[in-house]
């Protein structure tokens, strides 16, 4: 029997701003346990919540690049539950009027299997929720029955709403208490919801990664999901093929990385169709994910779900929004990562390759712009960031956010090797020593540590003399025709001048004398 | 209104209150009550009427992203029924 299966996600985003969404405490991580707390995000009776006016900037402008309607008469709920890490025994949210409603994204898919084109629209049609979901460009299309390598589809949104993160508990083993730090209690939480149209583990990883590099071009967030500061719920069902009604699904949590989360909707997926082949019935529940173990246990089932008794918030005010106030943050939003793709192939030419990699973080791309501001050649910039970059981020294990070095600086560093102040060997030397992580100066380093390889060129004509004259063999060898023979007298000279000359300019004056004889 | 036993038990779960059975007959009879007085405002024809979550025609009461509030944790633990010199001590959860 063949199953369809319908996955929806619930993903929050912690949101970058300064301060939480109701009071003037720091949001900044890290910080000794609640220091960064006052009567209002740790539920004081009397305390009034005022609204982070860059909270709903950030929401809008994440609503807007997820093509959803903003919602111009918005307000916030109370969700009522008792949890000691919810100080106020309600968390503010919105039910009613969320920010944002009925949008989309458009995803890329790797399609290993190679699902045939052909049969797209059949496999990925939703006539129960009138899906729109399959989408196939103009360019695949011409293509049809070659197995595709990829392909595209609408995942819809069905809303995203504002609301405040809850404090952080912690057990201490040796009292057998539990200790409260608030300092994450009110740091403003977007709540993306999408509808059910993922049908495979690969389709929710490319949803995410489209979320997060949406959100991070918009700077709204670093959605890292190691750190908490993105996380995903996944809702999953799966039915008989050509089946029109729901199954029961299931929600799933604790989902910390992009394996975890495929790990754990194969294994669901497995999960159900072995109760439903088994004759048993799916039960409605939410289960919490053990990614070391590799397997889900149920926490609590729909008979003890809980009643929050939402009702509006009298403490907050309505929220109004304006359509000035949309086109605003319309007009000013950053480029996206969609948007910085044909650009670059417009304005720089480089290959498809390099755009992909450097767009891949954020951190990246503006490291790019930067050193390509500072007439440094695009290619050579985007080289030096796919291959020295990345190679030390993993060595040391940063990511690309982490970075601390400036695009001018390695604007500089390529300048340097192109005025053929020092040569490629030298060039890897300095990046790795002095600008990948303490972002020196490559100018003043090469002065410094005077490793310049612009040889005096009297003395390097007087090397290579000097090497023609000791490898007789050698030359011989090239005047017969074997050019390779000349890397002997090149690794002469390179010798000779400790690595500090062009092996390029060598091997041209080499050339040039042995002409001569 | 007839409040049942049902719902006062299931009232008592929500606030996490345990009634005795004296408390229980009297809970009954003052929500029934309370739910009696507001009950009058069925009375009105209020179809069409877009209901209200304040009684202030005010919007888009905000502040600007600036943090104004310091370390003030000592004073904040102060009103915690436990604590220690870090954190908010409450009964073992989890």
């Amino acid at each position: 029997m063949d199953y369809e299966v319908m996955i929806g996600l619930e993903v929050h985003v912690e949101l970058n701003t300064r301060t939480k969404i109701f009071c003037g405490c720091s949001t900044e991580f890290g910080g000794a346990p609640n220091t960064h707390v006052c009567p209002v995000c740790s539920g004081m009776p009397g305390s009034l919540p005022v609204l982070n006016k860059e909270v709903v900037n950030k929401a809008i402008s994440v609503g807007l690049a997820t093509n959803c309607d903003i919602t111009r008469n918005s307000k916030f709920d109370r969700k009522n539950y008792f949890y000691p890490d919810n100080p106020q025994n309600y968390q503010i949210s919105q039910l009613y009027y969320p920010i944002c409603r009925n949008g989309h994204v458009i995803i890329e898919v790797d399609n290993p299997d190679g699902i045939d084109p052909d049969t797209m629209h059949t496999l990925w049609s939703d006539p129960a929720t009138d899906s729109k979901c399959e989408e196939i460009t103009e360019s695949e299309r011409t293509e049809k029955g070659k197995k595709l390598a990829t392909y595209k589809k609408a995942v819809r949104i069905h809303e995203i709403h504002m609301e405040e993160d809850a404090g952080k508990l912690v057990h201490d083993g040796f009292t057998d208490e539990t200790w409260v730090d608030f300092n994450r209690s009110g740091v403003p939480l977007i709540e993306i919801v999408s509808e059910p149209d993922m049908r495979s583990a690969e389709e929710v990883v490319a949803y995410l990664e489209k979320l997060r590099e949406t959100v991070q071009y918009l700077n709204a967030s670093d959605c890292k999901l190691n750190e908490g500061s993105m996380r995903a719920d996944v809702n999953l069902s799966i039915r008989k093929k050509g089946s029109t009604e729901y199954g029961t699904r299931t929600e799933s949590k604790n989902l910390n990385s992009f394996r975890a989360i495929r790990r754990c909707i194969e294994a669901e997926i497995e999960r159900q169709i072995e109760i439903i082949e088994d004759g048993g019935k799916v039960v409605q529940e939410t289960r919490r994910w053990d990614d070391e173990k590799g397997y889900s246990y149920p926490m609590r089932s729909k008979e003890d779900a809980q009643d929050y008794r939402y009702f509006p918030d009298p403490d907050l005010v309505p929220l109004v929004i304006s359509q000035e106030w949309i086109d605003n943050i319309r007009d000013n939003r950053p480029e996206l990562r969609d948007e910085k793709k044909i650009r670059y192939k417009e304005e720089f030419g480089i290959p498809d390759y390099d755009i992909d990699l450097i767009t891949g973080e954020k951190a990246l791309a503006d490291l790019f712009e930067e050193a390509v501001a500072e007439g440094a050649d695009p290619k050579k910039a985007s080289n030096w960031l796919m291959v020295e970059t990345m190679r030390l981020m993993k060595e040391h294990n940063l990511d690309a956010d982490q970075l601390k070095f400036s695009g001018t600086n390695l604007a500089k560093l390529i300048k340097l090797v192109d005025a053929k102040e020092i040569n490629n060997a030298v060039a890897k030397e300095v990046f790795e020593k002095a600008i990948f992580l303490d972002n020196l100066d490559p100018e003043k380093y090469v002065a410094d540590n005077n490793l310049s390889t612009k040889a005096d060129s009297g003395e390097l004509e007087a090397v290579v003399r000097k090497a023609i004259e000791a490898n007789p063999k050698a030359v011989e060898d090239v005047k017969a025709g074997k050019g390779k023979a000349i890397g002997a007298i090149v690794g002469f000279v390179m010798k000779e001048m400790k690595g500090k000359c062009d092996p390029a300019e060598a091997n041209r004056m080499i050339a040039e004398q042995l002409k001569n004889i | 209104m007839v409040i049942t036993d049902e719902t006062i038990e299931y009232v008592g779960i929500l606030a996490k209150l345990e009634l005795s059975d004296d408390e229980k007959e009297q809970s009954k009879k003052d929500l029934s009550d309370m739910l009696d007085y507001v009950g009058k405002l069925n009375e009105l024809d209020t179809s069409g009427v877009e209901p209200m979550s304040h009684t202030f025609p005010i919007s888009n009461v905000m502040r600007e992203d600036e943090v104004t509030n310091g370390d003030d944790k000592e004073n904040m633990l102060k009103n915690a029924p436990e604590s220690n010199q870090d954190a908010y001590i409450v009964p073992n959860t989890f």
